[in-house]
């Protein structure tokens, strides 16, 4: 469904990818891991076709997509459904709007089919009657369900989840996992999702990789990866300040556990 | 020595890049404009609010600014003629040359310019900061036609329609200072308006599209190109407004020499 093979980027010289590769296959949820400022949102922005990687190649259902021109892309665009990190609804929209506004611009409907969608998207997300809403009248979580209703507007076939739980408090956080969990099982949607919240990554994948230093460092089910023996993956899913991983700017020794 | 030289021309290199980058961006957007504006329909809602933000909104800003201009204009020449004259001569002759051929189009851009050109970059940089912009482009949508097209054309039809109403507005208040301050007949003032040529408007006007377009393409290239969160926001509008108000101010002088040089003086 989904292979990326060896894809590098870099940013003024800065390495953020040194050749990253997986496949994903349909209907999987793959989850990547790996800690702030590791390159996880510019792969999934890549994967969307919003960043251009500088060599390597990312294949969705055997079409090279990563160096399309803007005219073929939105064919590709039509299969992705992007859940962004701050959501990034539309401020001077309704949220009836915005749910909408893929299937303005991707599909030919009526007004009235575009409305049946819409409400049975924000229906599907635990948000019926808030379509006159504008985003700035709702909490984060509304916001973060409002932003996955308006990416399945169109039904992809992928979903691409840019840390869907961050943000939130722990209950809505498990609400958004349920969700996720709920549109796999109704939707058999393939998905990724870019995480550092462990709780999370555990409960909705299939499989979770860790990203380090621009490289897939480890992929494995939530329980290989729990059980890992690399150093570093240990160290990241247990959120300890000691171990391998280097910490940038520190110039104190962190605290060594008895 | 030779290093001096090096880092002399490394400086004068440096700045050359600095100013030829953006102008480089700013005509590339200019060609993505036109290249969506032929290509596709443009998004009629956009295009009325934007049209509604720039010419309804703005126009009580640029009423007040011309009828003072006008105003003022009118006093300081009355007296100065009084001075030399001892009458008030050539009132309406030069409040409204003045008006129609410099400060009706230049008065009006600035005010557009910290008006709507600050509105379009703080919106169009809050909007890239918090991933708008990536959002309309995974919703099939190009921001430059969604975005910039709607904007592009409103400012190209509002601001020399701003500046008709505004040549009108200043000349009215260098009539309303002439007439009650003076004691110029109505008549005698408005022969010497009647003075101006159609090509004096023209001239206007001219610069009138001119400036909506350097006001407008430097708006939204600051707006698409904001980085850093709320600080770049505050960035570009106030970078964008600077540079325009400085762009059409050395601008206005280039393209009087041009218009002049083409019969259009």
């Amino acid at each position: 469904m989904i292979k990326v093979e060896n894809l590098r980027k870099a940013f003024k010289g800065h390495v953020v990818h040194a050749g990253i590769s997986f496949v994903l296959n349909k209907g999987e949820t793959l989850t990547i891991i790996g800690g702030s400022g590791s390159g996880k949102s510019i792969l999934l922005k890549q994967i969307v076709g919003l960043v251009k990687s500088d060599s390597g190649s990312i294949i969705i259902d055997g079409k090279e997509i990563s160096r399309l021109g803007e005219d073929k892309l939105q064919e590709v665009q039509k299969m992705i459904g992007y859940v962004f990190q701050e959501s990034a609804l539309f401020d001077s929209l309704t949220v009836g709007e915005n749910v909408a506004s893929g299937l303005n611009n991707l599909a030919r409907l009526t007004a009235l089919e575009t409305l049946k969608i819409v409400e049975e998207k924000l229906a599907l997300v635990g948000l019926p009657g808030i379509k006159e809403f504008k985003p700035a009248q709702l909490s984060g979580g509304m916001k973060k369900r409002v932003g996955i209703a308006r990416a399945i507007a169109m039904n992809p076939q992928i979903l691409l989840y840019d840390e869907p739980t961050t943000g939130l408090d722990p209950v809505m956080s498990d609400v958004i996992n349920d969700l996720i969990l709920k549109l796999k099982k109704e939707t058999q949607m393939t998905a990724i999702a870019v995480t550092h919240d462990m709780k999370s990554a555990y409960k909705i994948s299939d499989r979770v990789a860790m990203l380090y230093q621009g490289k897939i460092l480890e992929v494995g089910t939530p329980q290989e990866i729990q059980n890992s023996k690399n150093g570093i993956v240990r160290q990241f899913i247990s959120g300890s300040s000691s171990g391998p991983i280097p910490i940038p700017g520190q110039k104190f020794q962190p605290l060594k556990s008895e | 020595m030779n290093k001096k030289l090096e880092s002399l021309f490394s400086i004068s290199g440096n700045f050359v890049l600095l100013l030829s980058k953006p102008c480089g961006e700013i005509a590339i957007l200019l060609y993505r404009t036109f290249f969506w504006i032929f290509k596709s329909n443009t998004n009629k809602r956009n295009f009325f609010l934007q049209l509604q933000e720039m010419g309804a909104r703005t126009f009580p800003v640029t009423s007040l600014t011309l009828l003072f201009t006008g105003m003022v204009l009118a006093l300081q020449t009355g007296y100065a003629f009084i001075r030399v004259f001892n009458e008030p001569l050539y009132v309406g002759r030069l409040v409204s040359a003045s008006i129609v051929k410099e400060l009706g189009p230049v008065m009006t851009a600035v005010v557009f310019s910290g008006r709507v050109g600050a509105a379009v970059a703080a919106e169009l940089g809050t909007m890239k900061v918090t991933e708008q912009i990536d959002a309309l482009y995974t919703l099939g949508t190009n921001p430059v036609k969604y975005l910039v097209v709607p904007r592009f054309l409103a400012a190209m039809i509002m601001l020399p329609l701003l500046v008709i109403y505004s040549d009108f507005l200043g000349t009215i208040g260098g009539y309303l200072v002439a007439h009650y301050r003076f004691d110029i007949p109505t008549n005698v003032y408005f022969d010497e308006v009647y003075l101006l040529r159609l090509k004096d408007v023209f001239h206007g006007l001219v610069k009138s599209f001119a400036f909506a377009l350097l006001v407008i393409m430097v708006a939204c290239y600051r707006g698409l190109n904001t980085e850093g969160g709320a600080e770049g926001v505050g960035r570009a509008t106030t970078q964008s407004v600077v540079v325009s108000m400085v762009l059409i101010l050395v601008g206005d002088y280039f393209l009087t020499a041009l218009l002049i040089a083409f019969g259009l003086g």
